[in-house]
Protein backbone atom coordinates (compact mmCIF):
# COMPACT_ATOMS: atom_id res chain seq x y z
CA UNK A 1 0.00 0.00 0.00
CA UNK A 2 1.50 3.48 -0.86
CA UNK A 3 -0.95 6.22 0.57
CA UNK A 4 0.24 9.72 2.40
CA UNK A 5 -1.96 11.14 4.95
CA UNK A 6 -3.57 13.76 4.89
CA UNK A 7 -2.91 15.50 7.61
CA UNK A 8 0.98 13.97 9.27
CA UNK A 9 0.49 12.69 12.72
CA UNK A 10 1.86 15.47 14.97
CA UNK A 11 5.04 15.05 17.25
CA UNK A 12 3.65 13.72 20.67
CA UNK A 13 3.61 16.81 22.63
CA UNK A 14 3.80 16.33 26.86
CA UNK A 15 0.71 18.71 27.73
CA UNK A 16 1.90 20.55 31.37
CA UNK A 17 -0.81 18.81 33.13
CA UNK A 18 0.88 15.30 32.31
CA UNK A 19 4.17 16.47 33.49
CA UNK A 20 2.69 18.15 36.70
CA UNK A 21 0.63 14.89 37.50
CA UNK A 22 3.88 13.07 36.80
CA UNK A 23 5.53 14.96 39.16
CA UNK A 24 3.11 14.63 41.28
CA UNK A 25 2.69 10.95 41.69
CA UNK A 26 6.50 10.52 42.25
CA UNK A 27 6.57 13.01 45.07
CA UNK A 28 3.80 11.51 46.78
CA UNK A 29 5.13 7.98 46.07
CA UNK A 30 8.08 9.29 48.06
CA UNK A 31 6.44 10.51 50.44
CA UNK A 32 4.93 7.23 51.31
CA UNK A 33 7.97 5.60 51.57
CA UNK A 34 9.27 8.58 53.90
CA UNK A 35 6.30 8.30 55.87
CA UNK A 36 6.71 3.75 56.73
CA UNK A 37 10.21 4.49 57.24
CA UNK A 38 9.85 7.61 59.78
CA UNK A 39 8.37 5.04 62.63
CA UNK A 40 10.87 2.79 62.61
CA UNK A 41 13.55 5.41 62.35
CA UNK A 42 12.03 7.14 65.22
CA UNK A 43 11.72 3.59 67.15
CA UNK A 44 15.65 3.01 66.76
CA UNK A 45 16.78 6.67 67.46
CA UNK A 46 15.01 6.86 70.89
CA UNK A 47 16.05 3.39 71.52
CA UNK A 48 19.47 4.43 71.18
CA UNK A 49 18.89 7.44 72.75
CA UNK A 50 17.52 6.07 75.80
CA UNK A 51 19.67 2.72 75.64
CA UNK A 52 22.91 3.53 75.02
CA UNK A 53 23.83 5.20 78.15
CA UNK A 54 23.37 2.13 80.02
CA UNK A 55 24.98 -0.16 77.59
CA UNK A 56 28.29 -0.77 78.63
CA UNK A 57 30.44 -4.21 79.01
CA UNK A 58 29.24 -4.98 82.32
CA UNK A 59 25.59 -5.34 80.94
CA UNK A 60 26.45 -7.37 78.35
CA UNK A 61 28.55 -10.09 80.38
CA UNK A 62 27.35 -9.92 83.83
CA UNK A 63 23.73 -11.31 85.51
CA UNK A 64 21.11 -8.72 87.13
CA UNK A 65 22.21 -7.54 90.74
CA UNK A 66 19.98 -8.18 93.45
CA UNK A 67 16.93 -5.42 93.74
CA UNK A 68 18.29 -2.41 95.41
CA UNK A 69 21.67 -2.48 94.04
CA UNK A 70 22.73 -0.80 90.96
CA UNK A 71 24.75 -1.83 87.96
CA UNK A 72 24.47 -5.76 86.91
CA UNK A 73 23.41 -6.64 82.97
CA UNK A 74 21.84 -9.03 80.90
CA UNK A 75 24.12 -11.76 79.80
CA UNK A 76 22.00 -14.16 81.07
CA UNK A 77 18.91 -12.80 79.48
CA UNK A 78 20.73 -12.46 75.48
CA UNK A 79 22.12 -16.28 75.80
CA UNK A 80 18.54 -17.18 76.73
CA UNK A 81 16.62 -15.39 73.88
CA UNK A 82 19.37 -16.81 71.47
CA UNK A 83 18.56 -20.71 73.29
CA UNK A 84 14.87 -20.50 72.94
CA UNK A 85 15.36 -18.87 69.53
CA UNK A 86 17.58 -21.91 68.14
CA UNK A 87 15.15 -24.04 70.28
CA UNK A 88 12.09 -22.58 67.84
CA UNK A 89 14.50 -22.17 64.70
CA UNK A 90 14.99 -25.99 65.19
CA UNK A 91 11.54 -27.57 65.56
CA UNK A 92 9.56 -24.58 63.49
CA UNK A 93 11.62 -23.91 60.21
CA UNK A 94 11.49 -27.74 59.28
CA UNK A 95 8.25 -28.35 60.06
CA UNK A 96 6.90 -25.00 58.66
CA UNK A 97 9.03 -25.73 55.23
CA UNK A 98 7.69 -29.12 55.00
CA UNK A 99 3.96 -27.65 55.26
CA UNK A 100 4.65 -25.24 52.69
CA UNK A 101 6.39 -28.35 50.24
CA UNK A 102 3.09 -30.04 51.23
CA UNK A 103 0.74 -27.82 50.33
CA UNK A 104 2.63 -26.33 46.80
CA UNK A 105 3.36 -30.01 45.40
CA UNK A 106 0.87 -32.59 46.88
CA UNK A 107 -1.77 -29.78 48.53
CA UNK A 108 -3.80 -28.71 45.58
CA UNK A 109 -6.77 -30.41 47.14
CA UNK A 110 -9.44 -30.59 49.82
CA UNK A 111 -7.04 -32.12 52.24
CA UNK A 112 -4.65 -28.81 50.85
CA UNK A 113 -7.47 -26.38 51.71
CA UNK A 114 -8.18 -27.68 55.06
CA UNK A 115 -4.18 -27.22 55.66
CA UNK A 116 -4.44 -24.10 54.33
CA UNK A 117 -7.21 -22.62 56.32
CA UNK A 118 -6.32 -23.92 59.42
CA UNK A 119 -2.27 -22.38 59.24
CA UNK A 120 -4.37 -18.98 58.48
CA UNK A 121 -6.17 -19.33 61.47
CA UNK A 122 -3.28 -20.50 63.58
CA UNK A 123 -1.38 -17.30 62.06
CA UNK A 124 -4.32 -15.37 63.94
CA UNK A 125 -4.22 -16.19 67.10
CA UNK A 126 -2.87 -14.15 69.82
CA UNK A 127 0.51 -15.11 71.36
CA UNK A 128 -0.75 -15.06 74.55
CA UNK A 129 -3.00 -18.23 73.92
CA UNK A 130 -0.06 -19.96 72.00
CA UNK A 131 1.77 -19.35 75.65
CA UNK A 132 -1.17 -21.35 77.07
CA UNK A 133 -0.73 -24.17 74.59
CA UNK A 134 3.00 -24.82 75.23
CA UNK A 135 2.01 -24.35 79.04
CA UNK A 136 -0.12 -27.35 78.35
CA UNK A 137 1.96 -29.30 76.62
CA UNK A 138 5.49 -28.64 77.97
CA UNK A 139 5.30 -26.97 81.64
CA UNK A 140 2.25 -29.32 83.08
CA UNK A 141 3.79 -32.50 82.04
CA UNK A 142 7.59 -31.23 83.03
CA UNK A 143 6.07 -29.52 86.18
CA UNK A 144 8.56 -26.77 85.52
CA UNK A 145 8.94 -23.90 83.58
CA UNK A 146 11.81 -24.09 80.68
CA UNK A 147 13.41 -22.93 77.80
CA UNK A 148 12.14 -26.01 75.88
CA UNK A 149 8.64 -24.66 76.69
CA UNK A 150 9.18 -21.31 75.26
CA UNK A 151 11.10 -22.85 72.22
CA UNK A 152 7.68 -24.79 72.14
CA UNK A 153 5.43 -21.74 71.90
CA UNK A 154 7.27 -19.51 69.28
CA UNK A 155 7.82 -22.59 67.04
CA UNK A 156 3.87 -23.21 66.95
CA UNK A 157 3.87 -19.36 66.06
CA UNK A 158 6.31 -19.59 63.58
CA UNK A 159 5.43 -22.72 61.32
CA UNK A 160 1.98 -21.03 59.68
CA UNK A 161 4.21 -17.74 58.36
CA UNK A 162 7.26 -20.23 57.28
CA UNK A 163 4.65 -22.79 55.75
CA UNK A 164 2.45 -20.34 53.68
CA UNK A 165 5.83 -18.35 52.25
CA UNK A 166 7.20 -21.63 51.54
CA UNK A 167 4.33 -22.21 49.36
CA UNK A 168 3.67 -19.35 47.90
CA UNK A 169 7.53 -19.35 46.97
CA UNK A 170 7.50 -23.31 45.52
CA UNK A 171 4.30 -22.30 43.47
CA UNK A 172 6.07 -19.38 41.75
CA UNK A 173 9.09 -21.70 39.91
CA UNK A 174 7.78 -22.49 36.38
CA UNK A 175 6.36 -25.47 35.99
CA UNK A 176 9.26 -25.53 32.73
CA UNK A 177 11.91 -26.09 35.56
CA UNK A 178 10.20 -29.10 37.11
CA UNK A 179 9.42 -30.74 33.72
CA UNK A 180 13.21 -30.11 32.96
CA UNK A 181 14.34 -32.19 36.20
CA UNK A 182 11.17 -35.33 35.25
CA UNK A 183 12.47 -35.15 31.85
CA UNK A 184 16.03 -36.32 32.94
CA UNK A 185 14.36 -39.22 34.89
CA UNK A 186 14.75 -37.20 38.24
CA UNK A 187 12.10 -38.20 40.51
CA UNK A 188 9.66 -36.27 42.15
CA UNK A 189 10.41 -36.29 45.36
CA UNK A 190 14.41 -35.44 44.16
CA UNK A 191 13.02 -32.70 41.87
CA UNK A 192 11.26 -31.20 44.75
CA UNK A 193 14.02 -31.09 47.27
CA UNK A 194 16.93 -30.46 44.90
CA UNK A 195 15.26 -28.28 41.95
CA UNK A 196 11.71 -26.66 42.97
CA UNK A 197 13.54 -26.01 46.97
CA UNK A 198 16.60 -24.87 45.94
CA UNK A 199 14.93 -22.91 43.26
CA UNK A 200 12.83 -21.02 45.63
CA UNK A 201 15.58 -20.84 48.45
CA UNK A 202 16.03 -16.94 48.28
CA UNK A 203 12.47 -16.47 49.36
CA UNK A 204 11.84 -19.09 51.59
CA UNK A 205 14.46 -17.95 53.62
CA UNK A 206 12.70 -14.54 53.63
CA UNK A 207 9.73 -16.35 54.96
CA UNK A 208 12.20 -17.86 57.46
CA UNK A 209 13.35 -14.81 58.91
CA UNK A 210 10.16 -12.42 58.79
CA UNK A 211 8.69 -15.16 61.16
CA UNK A 212 11.66 -15.27 62.86
CA UNK A 213 12.43 -11.48 63.17
CA UNK A 214 8.46 -11.76 64.22
CA UNK A 215 9.14 -14.45 67.28
CA UNK A 216 12.08 -12.85 68.55
CA UNK A 217 10.88 -9.88 70.24
CA UNK A 218 7.68 -12.23 71.50
CA UNK A 219 7.00 -11.82 75.75
CA UNK A 220 3.48 -13.20 75.95
CA UNK A 221 4.40 -16.29 74.72
CA UNK A 222 7.46 -16.69 77.50
CA UNK A 223 5.71 -15.40 80.16
CA UNK A 224 4.82 -18.76 81.53
CA UNK A 225 6.91 -20.83 79.64
CA UNK A 226 10.40 -19.71 79.76
CA UNK A 227 9.16 -17.77 82.73
CA UNK A 228 12.77 -15.46 83.05
CA UNK A 229 15.36 -16.37 85.26
CA UNK A 230 17.35 -14.30 87.40
CA UNK A 231 20.66 -16.25 86.76
CA UNK A 232 22.61 -18.23 84.07
CA UNK A 233 21.18 -21.60 82.94
CA UNK A 234 22.21 -23.28 79.69
CA UNK A 235 19.75 -26.52 80.76
CA UNK A 236 16.78 -26.43 78.36
CA UNK A 237 14.68 -28.08 81.08
CA UNK A 238 14.89 -24.90 83.57
CA UNK A 239 13.54 -21.57 84.01
CA UNK A 240 15.18 -19.14 80.84
CA UNK A 241 15.93 -15.83 81.26
CA UNK A 242 14.83 -13.89 77.86
CA UNK A 243 15.61 -10.17 76.70
CA UNK A 244 12.09 -9.78 76.19
CA UNK A 245 11.22 -11.24 79.89
CA UNK A 246 13.33 -9.01 81.31
CA UNK A 247 12.71 -5.80 79.36
CA UNK A 248 8.75 -6.25 80.43
CA UNK A 249 9.96 -7.21 84.04
CA UNK A 250 12.49 -3.90 84.72
CA UNK A 251 9.49 -1.81 82.93
CA UNK A 252 7.27 -2.38 85.29
CA UNK A 253 9.73 -1.90 88.23
CA UNK A 254 9.48 1.05 90.82
CA UNK A 255 13.61 1.31 90.08
CA UNK A 256 15.40 4.02 87.96
CA UNK A 257 18.35 2.25 87.28
CA UNK A 258 16.05 -1.14 85.81
CA UNK A 259 14.59 1.66 83.90
CA UNK A 260 17.57 2.44 82.31
CA UNK A 261 18.68 -1.35 81.92
CA UNK A 262 15.32 -1.95 80.05
CA UNK A 263 15.85 0.84 77.32
CA UNK A 264 19.53 -0.88 76.94
CA UNK A 265 18.06 -4.20 76.31
CA UNK A 266 15.24 -3.42 74.07
CA UNK A 267 18.40 -1.71 72.29
CA UNK A 268 20.15 -5.19 72.31
CA UNK A 269 17.44 -7.20 71.36
CA UNK A 270 16.43 -5.12 68.17
CA UNK A 271 20.40 -4.90 66.93
CA UNK A 272 20.59 -8.20 67.48
CA UNK A 273 17.18 -8.91 65.11
CA UNK A 274 18.73 -6.36 62.51
CA UNK A 275 22.04 -8.21 62.75
CA UNK A 276 20.63 -12.11 62.39
CA UNK A 277 18.48 -10.95 59.05
CA UNK A 278 21.33 -9.53 57.98
CA UNK A 279 23.66 -11.58 58.37
CA UNK A 280 21.50 -14.41 56.73
CA UNK A 281 20.72 -12.24 53.79
CA UNK A 282 24.42 -11.46 53.13
CA UNK A 283 25.29 -15.07 53.61
CA UNK A 284 22.79 -15.84 50.98
CA UNK A 285 24.07 -13.01 48.19
CA UNK A 286 27.74 -14.10 48.73
CA UNK A 287 27.17 -17.87 47.73
CA UNK A 288 24.90 -16.67 44.78
CA UNK A 289 26.00 -16.92 41.10
CA UNK A 290 26.58 -14.57 38.51
CA UNK A 291 23.76 -14.07 36.34
CA UNK A 292 21.46 -16.27 38.70
CA UNK B 1 22.95 -45.93 20.20
CA UNK B 2 19.74 -44.85 18.57
CA UNK B 3 16.61 -47.34 19.40
CA UNK B 4 13.05 -47.86 17.15
CA UNK B 5 9.91 -46.33 18.64
CA UNK B 6 6.67 -47.98 17.45
CA UNK B 7 3.57 -46.51 18.65
CA UNK B 8 0.04 -48.92 18.17
CA UNK B 9 -3.20 -47.32 18.75
CA UNK B 10 -2.13 -44.81 21.08
CA UNK B 11 -5.32 -42.49 22.37
CA UNK B 12 -4.94 -39.40 24.47
CA UNK B 13 -6.55 -37.56 26.67
CA UNK B 14 -7.15 -34.23 29.17
CA UNK B 15 -9.78 -35.45 31.28
CA UNK B 16 -13.15 -35.51 29.44
CA UNK B 17 -11.15 -33.98 25.76
CA UNK B 18 -9.84 -36.50 23.57
CA UNK B 19 -6.49 -34.67 21.67
CA UNK B 20 -4.85 -37.99 19.72
CA UNK B 21 -7.27 -40.53 17.86
CA UNK B 22 -5.43 -43.98 17.15
CA UNK B 23 -1.91 -42.60 16.18
CA UNK B 24 0.01 -45.93 14.72
CA UNK B 25 3.53 -44.76 13.01
CA UNK B 26 7.11 -46.27 13.37
CA UNK B 27 10.14 -44.26 14.83
CA UNK B 28 13.56 -45.82 12.37
CA UNK B 29 16.72 -45.58 14.93
CA UNK B 30 19.39 -43.42 14.21
CA UNK B 31 17.39 -40.96 12.04
CA UNK B 32 15.22 -37.98 12.57
CA UNK B 33 11.65 -37.67 12.28
CA UNK B 34 9.55 -34.31 12.02
CA UNK B 35 6.01 -33.99 13.38
CA UNK B 36 4.63 -31.10 11.75
CA UNK B 37 0.59 -29.74 11.54
CA UNK B 38 -1.00 -26.21 12.76
CA UNK B 39 -1.00 -25.47 16.65
CA UNK B 40 -3.32 -27.65 18.56
CA UNK B 41 -3.23 -30.54 16.37
CA UNK B 42 -1.50 -32.54 19.01
CA UNK B 43 1.84 -32.95 18.12
CA UNK B 44 3.38 -31.94 21.24
CA UNK B 45 0.60 -34.43 23.51
CA UNK B 46 2.01 -36.75 20.73
CA UNK B 47 5.90 -36.50 21.62
CA UNK B 48 5.22 -36.24 25.30
CA UNK B 49 3.19 -39.77 25.12
CA UNK B 50 7.05 -40.75 24.64
CA UNK B 51 8.29 -40.60 27.61
CA UNK B 52 5.18 -40.03 29.97
CA UNK B 53 5.56 -36.26 30.28
CA UNK B 54 2.15 -36.06 29.20
CA UNK B 55 0.93 -37.36 32.49
CA UNK B 56 2.34 -35.35 34.58
CA UNK B 57 -0.44 -32.94 33.94
CA UNK B 58 -3.54 -33.42 36.18
CA UNK B 59 -6.32 -35.85 35.12
CA UNK B 60 -4.14 -36.20 31.21
CA UNK B 61 -4.31 -40.25 30.42
CA UNK B 62 -2.90 -42.23 27.93
CA UNK B 63 -4.65 -45.39 26.38
CA UNK B 64 -2.33 -48.13 24.00
CA UNK B 65 0.90 -49.26 23.44
CA UNK B 66 4.25 -47.37 22.62
CA UNK B 67 7.44 -49.46 22.45
CA UNK B 68 11.04 -47.99 22.84
CA UNK B 69 13.71 -50.48 21.83
CA UNK B 70 12.66 -53.35 24.12
CA UNK B 71 11.04 -51.20 26.33
CA UNK B 72 7.13 -51.26 26.69
CA UNK B 73 6.67 -47.56 28.00
CA UNK B 74 2.91 -48.43 29.42
CA UNK B 75 3.86 -51.65 30.86
CA UNK B 76 6.11 -52.60 33.48
CA UNK B 77 8.35 -49.59 32.57
CA UNK B 78 8.84 -46.94 35.27
CA UNK B 79 8.74 -43.41 34.62
CA UNK B 80 11.47 -42.25 35.77
CA UNK B 81 13.81 -45.03 34.28
CA UNK B 82 12.09 -44.51 31.09
CA UNK B 83 13.07 -40.93 30.93
CA UNK B 84 16.33 -41.83 31.64
CA UNK B 85 16.46 -43.79 28.30
CA UNK B 86 14.36 -41.15 26.25
CA UNK B 87 15.58 -37.26 27.15
CA UNK B 88 13.95 -34.06 26.27
CA UNK B 89 14.29 -30.61 24.65
CA UNK B 90 11.53 -28.18 25.53
CA UNK B 91 10.28 -25.12 23.76
CA UNK B 92 11.47 -22.64 26.01
CA UNK B 93 14.96 -23.39 27.19
CA UNK B 94 14.50 -24.22 30.81
CA UNK B 95 17.73 -24.58 32.36
CA UNK B 96 17.74 -24.94 36.19
CA UNK B 97 18.55 -20.94 37.80
CA UNK B 98 20.11 -21.13 40.72
CA UNK B 99 22.64 -24.05 39.25
CA UNK B 100 26.14 -23.19 37.26
CA UNK B 101 26.60 -24.61 33.96
CA UNK B 102 28.35 -27.43 35.05
CA UNK B 103 25.82 -28.29 37.60
CA UNK B 104 23.00 -28.18 35.19
CA UNK B 105 24.86 -30.25 32.84
CA UNK B 106 25.75 -32.90 35.30
CA UNK B 107 22.51 -32.79 36.78
CA UNK B 108 20.61 -35.97 35.67
CA UNK B 109 23.46 -37.86 36.72
CA UNK B 110 24.39 -36.47 40.01
CA UNK B 111 20.78 -36.32 41.08
CA UNK B 112 20.19 -40.13 40.11
CA UNK B 113 23.01 -41.11 42.60
CA UNK B 114 25.59 -40.29 40.52
CA UNK B 115 28.87 -39.11 41.88
CA UNK B 116 32.44 -39.95 40.65
CA UNK B 117 33.92 -36.84 40.15
CA UNK B 118 36.25 -37.50 37.20
CA UNK B 119 33.87 -39.34 35.38
CA UNK B 120 31.43 -36.66 36.18
CA UNK B 121 33.95 -34.22 34.65
CA UNK B 122 34.20 -36.31 31.56
CA UNK B 123 30.39 -36.31 30.87
CA UNK B 124 30.10 -32.45 31.22
CA UNK B 125 32.88 -32.08 28.73
CA UNK B 126 31.77 -34.31 26.17
CA UNK B 127 28.15 -33.08 26.26
CA UNK B 128 28.88 -29.87 26.22
CA UNK B 129 31.10 -30.39 23.37
CA UNK B 130 28.35 -32.47 21.40
CA UNK B 131 26.29 -29.50 22.07
CA UNK B 132 28.66 -27.79 20.60
CA UNK B 133 28.60 -25.38 23.76
CA UNK B 134 31.79 -26.08 25.30
CA UNK B 135 34.32 -23.55 24.00
CA UNK B 136 31.74 -20.55 24.42
CA UNK B 137 31.37 -21.13 28.10
CA UNK B 138 34.57 -23.52 29.09
CA UNK B 139 36.09 -20.17 31.20
CA UNK B 140 32.95 -20.15 33.25
CA UNK B 141 32.04 -23.91 33.98
CA UNK B 142 31.37 -23.25 37.45
CA UNK B 143 31.56 -19.64 37.24
CA UNK B 144 28.10 -18.43 35.95
CA UNK B 145 24.80 -19.81 36.07
CA UNK B 146 22.81 -21.71 33.50
CA UNK B 147 20.12 -18.76 33.24
CA UNK B 148 23.06 -16.27 32.61
CA UNK B 149 23.95 -17.31 29.16
CA UNK B 150 21.48 -15.95 25.84
CA UNK B 151 18.41 -17.81 24.57
CA UNK B 152 20.43 -20.07 21.84
CA UNK B 153 22.88 -20.73 24.47
CA UNK B 154 20.75 -21.87 26.91
CA UNK B 155 18.87 -24.21 24.66
CA UNK B 156 22.36 -25.73 23.62
CA UNK B 157 22.96 -26.18 27.05
CA UNK B 158 19.80 -28.00 27.53
CA UNK B 159 20.29 -30.43 24.93
CA UNK B 160 23.94 -30.93 26.29
CA UNK B 161 21.92 -31.34 29.64
CA UNK B 162 19.69 -34.05 28.06
CA UNK B 163 22.88 -35.57 26.47
CA UNK B 164 24.33 -36.29 29.78
CA UNK B 165 22.13 -39.37 31.01
CA UNK B 166 23.08 -40.56 27.44
CA UNK B 167 19.79 -41.61 25.98
CA UNK B 168 18.63 -43.81 23.06
CA UNK B 169 15.92 -41.11 22.19
CA UNK B 170 15.99 -37.37 21.60
CA UNK B 171 12.89 -35.72 21.76
CA UNK B 172 12.67 -32.00 20.49
CA UNK B 173 9.51 -30.10 21.59
CA UNK B 174 9.69 -26.98 18.84
CA UNK B 175 13.55 -26.62 19.97
CA UNK B 176 14.26 -23.60 18.25
CA UNK B 177 11.14 -21.98 17.94
CA UNK B 178 12.46 -18.88 20.58
CA UNK B 179 15.85 -18.53 18.63
CA UNK B 180 17.42 -15.99 16.09
CA UNK B 181 18.18 -18.11 12.35
CA UNK B 182 21.87 -17.99 13.36
CA UNK B 183 21.43 -19.97 16.62
CA UNK B 184 18.62 -22.18 15.26
CA UNK B 185 21.17 -23.15 12.16
CA UNK B 186 23.80 -24.32 14.65
CA UNK B 187 21.19 -26.55 16.81
CA UNK B 188 20.30 -27.98 13.35
CA UNK B 189 23.60 -28.92 12.35
CA UNK B 190 23.77 -30.68 15.66
CA UNK B 191 20.30 -32.49 15.11
CA UNK B 192 22.45 -33.70 11.98
CA UNK B 193 25.45 -35.59 13.54
CA UNK B 194 23.53 -36.33 17.07
CA UNK B 195 21.14 -38.75 14.48
CA UNK B 196 24.09 -40.65 14.17
CA UNK B 197 24.29 -41.92 18.07
CA UNK B 198 20.54 -40.44 18.90
CA UNK B 199 17.11 -41.44 17.55
CA UNK B 200 15.44 -37.89 17.20
CA UNK B 201 12.13 -37.10 17.51
CA UNK B 202 11.43 -33.23 16.39
CA UNK B 203 8.12 -31.52 16.87
CA UNK B 204 8.57 -28.13 14.64
CA UNK B 205 6.13 -25.56 13.11
CA UNK B 206 8.56 -24.24 10.24
CA UNK B 207 8.27 -26.63 7.65
CA UNK B 208 11.45 -25.92 6.37
CA UNK B 209 13.17 -26.89 9.14
CA UNK B 210 11.62 -30.33 8.40
CA UNK B 211 12.19 -30.55 4.89
CA UNK B 212 15.90 -29.79 6.02
CA UNK B 213 16.52 -32.37 8.96
CA UNK B 214 13.88 -35.12 9.02
CA UNK B 215 14.58 -38.20 6.79
CA UNK B 216 10.35 -38.51 7.90
CA UNK B 217 8.15 -36.48 8.53
CA UNK B 218 4.36 -36.78 10.16
CA UNK B 219 1.70 -34.84 9.18
CA UNK B 220 -1.07 -34.12 12.49
CA UNK B 221 -4.22 -32.81 11.96
CA UNK B 222 -6.97 -32.20 15.05
CA UNK B 223 -5.55 -35.36 17.01
CA UNK B 224 -4.79 -37.86 14.02
CA UNK B 225 -1.80 -38.43 12.33
CA UNK B 226 -3.40 -37.49 8.39
CA UNK B 227 0.43 -38.61 6.91
CA UNK B 228 3.45 -40.52 7.34
CA UNK B 229 5.96 -40.88 5.47
CA UNK B 230 9.52 -39.94 3.82
CA UNK B 231 10.19 -36.04 3.96
CA UNK B 232 10.27 -36.25 0.36
CA UNK B 233 7.48 -37.46 -0.23
CA UNK B 234 5.60 -35.74 2.22
CA UNK B 235 6.74 -32.23 0.64
CA UNK B 236 6.62 -32.95 -2.65
CA UNK B 237 4.05 -35.62 -3.34
CA UNK B 238 1.82 -36.34 -0.70
CA UNK B 239 -0.96 -38.99 -0.62
CA UNK B 240 -4.00 -36.77 1.46
CA UNK B 241 -5.11 -33.58 -0.09
CA UNK B 242 -5.12 -32.10 3.71
CA UNK B 243 -1.84 -32.58 3.71
CA UNK B 244 -0.78 -30.99 0.14
CA UNK B 245 -3.37 -28.06 1.57
CA UNK B 246 -0.79 -27.49 4.40
CA UNK B 247 2.59 -27.89 3.00
CA UNK B 248 1.29 -25.81 0.21
CA UNK B 249 0.18 -22.91 2.41
CA UNK B 250 -3.51 -23.41 1.26
CA UNK B 251 -4.56 -24.50 4.55
CA UNK B 252 -7.76 -23.07 6.79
Amino acid sequence: MNSTLATPIPVLQISWRRRATDRLMTALSILTVLIVLTPLAAIFAYLVYKGVASLNLAFLTQTPKPVGEVGGGMANAIAGTGMILAIASLMGVPLGIGAGIFLSEYGRNRYGDAVRFVSDVLNGVPSIVIGIVAYGLVVVRQKHFSALAGGVALAIMMVPTIARTTEQMLLLVPQSIREAAYGLGISHWRTTLSITLRTATSGIITGVMLAFARVAGETAPLLFTAFGNQYWNWDLRQPTAALSLQIYTYALSPFDDWHRQAWAGALVLITLIVGAVAAVRIAVRHGKLAGA
Amino acid sequence: MGVGITVEHLNAFYGKTQALFDINLAVQANHATALIGPSGCGKSTFIRCLNRMHETIPEARVEGSVRIGDLSVYNGTSATQLRRRVGMVFQKANPFPTMSIYDNVAAGLKLNGFRKRKLLDEVVERSLRSAALFDEVKDALHKKSGASLSGGQQQRLCIARALAVQPEVLLMDEPCSALDPISTGKIEELIFQLKEQYTIVIVTHNMQQAARVAEFTGFFLLGKLIEFDKTEKVFTNPSDKRTEDYVTGRFG
